[in-house]
């Protein structure tokens, strides 16, 4: 190999031996004897490369890219007899300052490589800075050596996915938590035997791409307290992972660490998913610092304003300008990298409405960068999950441009739901809607029940818990005087504001978390439960703890043993559909040739009532075969009842032979509100009726 | 404290022990004996680290290394680990690929 000319030095500087590099790939690669440096910028005249020993805040060597190494717009070369492990590495960048035209070159900011795999500066959560660096976010070299043995994604079919969202620090942060290294990927895999025991298969990680928790980070006005950049939507680099998540950090091992999680995950049947954030990045509005973007290519990586300034679409300072055919290429390019080399399962997109916008800022019908995407030999199998929304006003959940591949996280559902749950009139049509997979939004064009990704909580907003308990937001401690967060809640406190020594609210609200977790699991669609949802997690009634390092926000693991029946309810929801393949539906029931029926039903059999007085409604899922020929799969049935009261649901007539089992029933208090899948109690040979308490659910499974 | 890898070739044994501190500086070292050990074609590559008191990624890449030239059929022993160096295994996973044990016959 070494023989070959292309591995000889044809130039030097100050001692470092150089060649022309390869434009392709961008950025750092190491090749025999070298390392090549590839970046592009558009309007940029010159471009130098900086290179420090680790750590260290004056550079080692300035090497000028000679004109000669240029390609197009992309500068390339190749530096010999590097010490991989020691070198950080940016880029300065020579080009004009004309911020009217959209260029704010600055050739004496040192700027990050957008493709830098690995990032330094950030290397321990929460350690103060050196504000003076003047290169804070510093790139390196990594080695793509891990020994994945026999791993690969899992590729487990959606409609089987229960995603678990969490928070890679919160998760394990909490003294409670017991792990060896709390708020780590490390920690994260010591849970796995946790989320195995709840029967999650897929866990959807908030952001994990390198941030500065230090952006806009400030004294809480109201505690004192540090407040951070904590939840991590506003990227840094996109192609490495949060050296503060990784208890190997200081060691710089953070992409092994993550690898070996991902590992780990799989090992144990698990999927994971990266919420990914391509709106928009950490460099803010013209005010924000100038890191990487926009001192190599403001123009090309931001949507601008006529006059130069940044459009906001993301409600984030700057608007990353996604069907720019090189950004295109970037977010392409990252995710590739992330599916190849870190065997990602799938992605969802913060924002992703803004995908959808052209340069200008206007929605297009056939976004480019949505359906490379959707077509991506690479991305083949991953799964593609839009928030299909923006800051910008555009809200395309049912219609997001799909190309039959992506899923969207249906906040119809959410509202929808909630607003059932606490009891609001006129929801039985849409609940039902809900129930089937929104066959309303997603049945027109075919895309079925796996298109919604149903969730009635997410990072944003209430818990599980605080929809039951709080009214209204509490979110004095961010320091904002309350007017942060959404104010369309849909929650209910169930008779007192906050916490109560009143029991029977106490029980109300183990009720409603109940019903809400029931309702999830038994919908057609991709159910996603909240971290901590199922063990009762508060955020004290703050519905944007986007700023917290604190228990706000961390998961407090001895509520697990305060809410045992709540984790135990959980469980054997999520069990009771894995058992049954009625409740994973691929297709919409009703609109493809599928031999299963979704039928209706009210307190009286056969006949829901669809008024907008009502709040009641019952469902039976059946194959059209069941207790025919052979056939003794089960029934199942569901009825629910917002209504305050107790009402008699008149039960639909089985199969012979076929007799109703109680599965759940939320009226009841634990251990008796749920039975393990199979061991269900039989009612009576010919009861005819079930008596559904006020605000609960029942779940019945018929089977001989 | 001065870092050291010498091997000792024990019949099909490869055995290395390695004393000190194991940094990038000197991982180098590590490789070429490692590279020397594979050499001799050995079926046991046994690691004693009972005197190594860190590693650096540097020193975790050249184990990484040494997984993938010694081949699927070498078996790789890491004994006494213990501390920082063992967390470091644990944490990035290799200890997956090897036989971790306290002491060795």
């Amino acid at each position: 190999m070494d023989t070959r000319i292309d591995f000889y030095p044809t130039h030097q500087h100050q001692g470092y031996k150089l060649r022309p590099g390869r434009p392709v790939p961008f950025g750092a690669t190491l090749v025999p004897g070298g390392v090549n440096f590839a970046i592009c910028s558009r309007y940029a005249t010159s471009c130098t490369l900086v290179l420090f020993e680790k750590g260290a805040s004056t550079p080692l060597v300035e090497i000028p890219i000679p004109e000669v190494f240029r390609i197009g717009n992309t500068w390339c070369m190749v530096v010999f007899d590097l010490d991989y492990e020691r070198i950080e590495y940016g880029y300065r960048m020579e080009g004009p300052w004309d911020p009217k035209a959209g260029h704010r070159f600055d050739a004496s900011k040192i700027l990050l490589d957008p493709y830098a795999k690995a990032i330094g500066g950030r290397d321990v959560w929460g350690e103060p800075p050196d504000w003076n660096d003047p290169y804070p976010h510093r790139a390196r070299l990594i080695f793509e050596d891990f020994d994945w043995e026999d791993d690969r994604p899992l590729e487990t079919p959606l409609a089987d996915l229960v995603i678990y969202e969490l928070h890679a620090r919160s998760f394990t942060r909490h003294p409670s938590a017991g792990v060896k290294h709390p708020g780590t990927y490390a920690g994260l895999m010591a849970k796995i035997p946790y989320l195995k025991e709840l029967g999650v298969n897929c866990v959807e990680l908030m952001p994990i791409f390198e941030f500065d928790e230090f952006e806009n980070s400030r004294p809480n006005p109201v505690t004192g307290e540090t407040m951070y950049n904590y939840w991590g939507y506003s990227t840094v680099g996109f192609f490495a992972p949060k050296a503060g998540y990784a208890a190997t950090g200081p060691l710089g091992m953070q992409v092994d660490e993550f690898k070996n999680l991902v590992k780990e995950l799989h090992r144990n049947g698990i999927e994971i998913i990266l919420d990914v954030v391509f709106n928009h990045t950490a460099e803010g509005n013209e005010h924000g610092p100038t890191l990487s973007f926009r001192g190599i290519d403001n123009q090309t990586y931001y949507m601008l304003t006529p006059e130069g300034y940044y459009f906001n679409f993301s409600g984030c300072g700057n608007t990353l300008n996604c069907n720019n055919p090189v950004v295109r290429m970037m977010v392409l390019d990252c995710l590739r990298y992330w599916a190849a080399e870190y065997h990602i399962d799938g992605f969802r997109f913060d924002l992703a409405a803004i995908l959808g916008r052209d340069p200008w800022g206007a929605p297009m019908p056939n976004p480019p960068l949505l359906e490379s995407l959707a077509f991506d030999p690479i991305l083949a199998k991953c799964k593609l999950i839009a928030e299909a929304w923006d800051a910008g006003g555009l809200y395309q959940v049912g219609s997001f441009p799909a190309y039959g591949r992506w899923a969207e996280w249906n906040g119809k559902y959410r509202d929808d739901i909630r607003r059932f749950l606490k009891g609001d009139e006129g929801m039985i049509p849409a609940l039902a809607q809900r129930l089937q997979g929104s066959p309303d939004l997603y049945g027109w064009n075919r895309r079925g029940p796996t298109a919604s990704i149903n969730f009635i909580t997410c990072h944003d907003g209430f818990t599980l818990y605080d929809l039951f308990a709080y009214n209204y937001k509490h979110n004095e401690v961010n320091g904002e005087q309350n007017r942060d967060g959404g104010d369309d809640n849909h929650s209910w406190n169930c008779g007192a504001e906050g916490e109560t020594d009143n029991s029977e609210v106490h029980a109300l609200r183990q009720r409603m978390i109940k019903n809400a977790l029931a309702i999830l699991l038994m919908s057609h669609g991709v159910p996603m439960i909240l971290m901590g949802d199922e063990a009762g997690r508060t955020q004290r009634g703050n519905n944007n703890t986007y700023c917290h390092d604190n228990d706000l926000n961390w998961f407090d693991w001895s509520l697990l043993e305060r809410n045992t029946g709540l984790f135990h309810f959980a469980r054997q929801m999520i069990a009771f559909r894995k058992t049954h393949p009625l409740l994973r539906a691929r297709e919409h029931l009703g609109i493809s040739a599928v031999q299963a029926d979704f039928i209706w039903h009210g307190v009286h059999a056969w006949n829901a009532d669809w008024s907008p007085g009502s709040r009641t409604v019952a469902f039976m899922l059946r194959e059209r075969q069941a207790g025919q020929g052979g056939n003794t799969n089960p029934v199942l049935y569901m009825a629910l009842n917002a209504y305050w009261d107790a009402l008699p649901f008149q039960l639909p007539e089985l199969p012979i032979n076929y007799r109703w089992h109680l599965f759940a029933n939320t009226a009841l208090s634990s251990p008796h509100d749920i039975y393990e899948p199979g061991h269900e109690i039989p009612l009576e040979p010919y009861q005819d009726s079930f008596l559904v308490g006020g605000r609960a659910v029942v779940v019945l499974v018929g089977r001989p | 404290m001065a870092f050291s890898a010498n091997l000792e070739m024990t019949g099909s044994e490869a055995r290395i022990t390695l004393e000190g501190e194991l940094d990038a500086a000197v991982a180098d070292q590590f490789r070429q004996t490692v590279e020397r050990a594979a050499q001799e074609k050995p079926q046991k590559l046994v690691l004693f680290m009972d005197k190594l008191q860190f590693m650096a990624s540097a020193g975790l890449r050249v184990l990484v290394f040494a997984k993938q030239r010694m081949g699927r059929d070498v078996a790789i022993y890491v004994i006494g680990a213990t501390g920082p160096v063992l967390n470091t295994m644990q944490m990035s996973g290799f200890h997956q690929a090897v036989y971790l044990q306290e002491s060795y016959p």
